[in-house]
């Protein structure tokens, strides 16, 4: 009766699309990993585990792996408290005009990453950006810096600029989360005497949680497969200064080397599939909660 | 906490406009210098154009045949969201209405792509195999596969709240599965394919990693590669660089601007509930 009523190949054509596109490639992933396959030859041998000790090796592949670590680990702790701290201001600070500033705070969001890139290579530019002659205009000239030049400093660049992009889309789930706080819990500390960082200590936050996991995960699975605001900011450079996996997958790519690439995608599909494991799993408690 | 007291509100408004500002900015500078003289634009610096050049959009939609690409993104982008709301509305009325043992594996299954990065490399092999690459039905096909996971992740949670006695009382008035599904619940369900509509059709005109890797002809490309193509041209050009861009966001700023609530209701279903 019911697979008159709801037939399966209602979600045949979603899941063709599915498996064909996303989950067979991510499998093959896992042969092709272990062979030579490049661009200019047809033949494809198996060659073991040599990609990947080509990987772990060499140090700009290494350097690839730290620096996505950092990007990650970086964005994770300057989104989670930037956007917390603008989302506290706008649910609790404001009055007025809250959904004027939403929206505003959540543009960056929208607008493609090729375009910031290129707005920001200006804005960054060292002689003439605007952030530079800004500084100077203010009598800060020893904070003027090659922003997207100096190896030093290249990565927090790109670090910087992908938060001010990625704040807003935070902000907004962790707004969410605080609506749906029950406000008694602030009443009934009040008439407790409690004070403000004692309800951000012992009510808020707590409760914010689940809402925080979540906003992580997220935060994770995107940091760790970051490719495009590096390649319209610095295409990897100076030298391996910003260089992450998925520049560097794109990069063999264009070489033709398929295998070591393929080896290196395959890396972070395992790891990456593990997290979203997690991140699921922490949806679905979220789910039972409330 | 951070009750809203009278003298904590000047601060706090002060505070949301500076952030609102600086999220503006880039914005900002790309109108301005869009409207300046090749001279003035050279530093793409924040004042205001001396004289207004309203040519430079002409210029740009003549000399950087903004309109193919323009028609391509429109293309993709439209195509691509239908397909997605078509097959993951379809997909999770029936996964949510149905929880057979298969379909509770099938829907898990299917959310765990929300986390799975694309294999670009082994994706080449599954294009060329399908003879799929480099084409324009291809791409608009790899765009809607990787929207999937999500749009069914977030219908799945709607259907839900539909009660089921609607179906049984469209059955019992004689409604096949087809009549069900278009005639009565993907009206009801209009909220949730809204959200789906409007969040892939704004990754969709961003998307650049898709063409990068799988369009090799530049009269393929969509808006954001010809941008990129366009600013490596004319890189000292920052008036034409601007205005070549603003065209590129008019349509999603519209589209955002008109659907920002079932946006931000829909991006925030699953990450909190409530």
């Amino acid at each position: 009766m019911k697979n008159k009523i709801y037939p399966f190949y209602f979600s045949i054509g979603a899941i063709v699309l599915y498996l064909l596109f996303m989950v067979l490639p991510g499998l093959m992933g896992f042969y092709l990993s272990f062979t030579d396959w490049n661009r200019y030859s047809s033949e494809i041998n198996f060659i073991g585990f040599d990609n990947f000790a080509l990987i772990f090796s060499k140090p700009n592949y290494w350097r690839s792996i730290s620096n996505t670590i950092i990007f990650t680990i970086v964005t994770i702790a300057l989104k989670t408290v930037i956007a917390l701290m603008l989302a506290l201001l706008l649910s609790k600070g404001l009055k007025r005009f809250f959904n004027f500033h939403r929206i505003m705070i959540y543009l960056p969001a929208i607008i493609p990453m090729i375009v910031v890139g290129i707005v920001f290579r200006s804005i960054l530019h060292p002689t003439t950006g605007s952030l530079n002659e800004f500084l100077r205009g203010i009598g800060l000239d020893f904070l003027a810096q090659r922003w997207l030049t100096n190896p030093d400093i290249a990565l927090y660049s790109v670090i910087s600029v992908d938060t001010w992009k990625g704040i807003g889309f935070i902000m907004v789930i962790l707004i969410a989360g605080l609506q749906v706080i029950p406000p008694e819990y602030y009443e009934a500390a009040q008439i407790d005497g409690a004070n403000q960082w004692d309800e951000l200590w012992h009510i808020t936050l707590p409760l914010l949680l689940p809402t925080l996991t979540v906003t992580t995960v997220l935060n994770l699975l995107y940091g760790l497969k970051v490719f495009d605001v590096v390649w319209v900011l610095t295409n990897g450079g100076p030298g391996y200064a910003t260089e992450t996996v998925y520049t560097v997958v794109f990069k063999e790519f264009s070489k033709g080397r398929y295998g070591v690439s393929t080896a290196l995608s395959t890396f972070l599909f395992v790891i990456m599939s593990i997290s979203g494991y997690w991140l699921i799993k922490a949806m679905h408690r979220k789910e039972l909660e409330v | 906490m951070f009750k809203a007291k009278k003298p904590k509100q000047i601060p706090a408004n002060l505070l949301a406009i500076l952030v609102s500002l600086i999220m503006f900015v880039p914005i900002y500078l790309l109108i301005v210098n869009s409207l300046k003289d090749d001279v003035q634009s050279k530093a793409m610096g924040v004042e205001f154009p001396t004289s207004v050049h309203w040519e430079n959009y002409l210029t740009v939609i003549e000399q950087g045949k903004l309109g193919i690409s323009f028609g391509n993104s429109m293309l993709y982008a439209t195509g691509a969201t239908i397909i997605v709301v078509l097959f993951s509305t379809a997909a999770a009325f029936v996964l949510s209405r149905h929880r057979s043992r298969l379909n509770r594996f099938l829907y898990f299954f299917i959310v765990l792509g929300i986390a799975m990065p694309i294999n670009y490399v082994t994706l080449t092999k599954v294009m060329q195999a399908t003879h799929l690459i480099n084409t324009v039905g291809g791409i608009i096909i790899l765009y809607a596969a990787t929207k999937i996971s999500f749009s069914i992740f977030l219908t799945f949670a709607f259907v839900e709240s539909i009660p089921k006695e609607i179906d049984e009382a469209a059955i019992i008035d004689g409604c096949g599965p087809f009549t069900l599904f278009f005639k009565v619940i993907f009206p009801l369900l209009t909220p949730a394919w809204v959200t789906t509509a409007i969040l892939s059709f704004l990754d969709f005109w961003s998307e650049f990693i898709l063409p990068l890797y799988f369009l090799h002809n530049s009269e393929k490309w969509p808006m954001t590669l010809a941008v990129y193509n366009f600013f490596g041209r004319f890189e000292s050009n920052w008036n034409l660089v601007s205005a070549d861009i603003v065209l590129t966001i008019l349509p999603v700023i519209a589209v955002y601007l008109m659907g920002q609530r079932y946006l931000i209701s829909g991006m925030t279903t699953g990450a909190v509930k409530g």
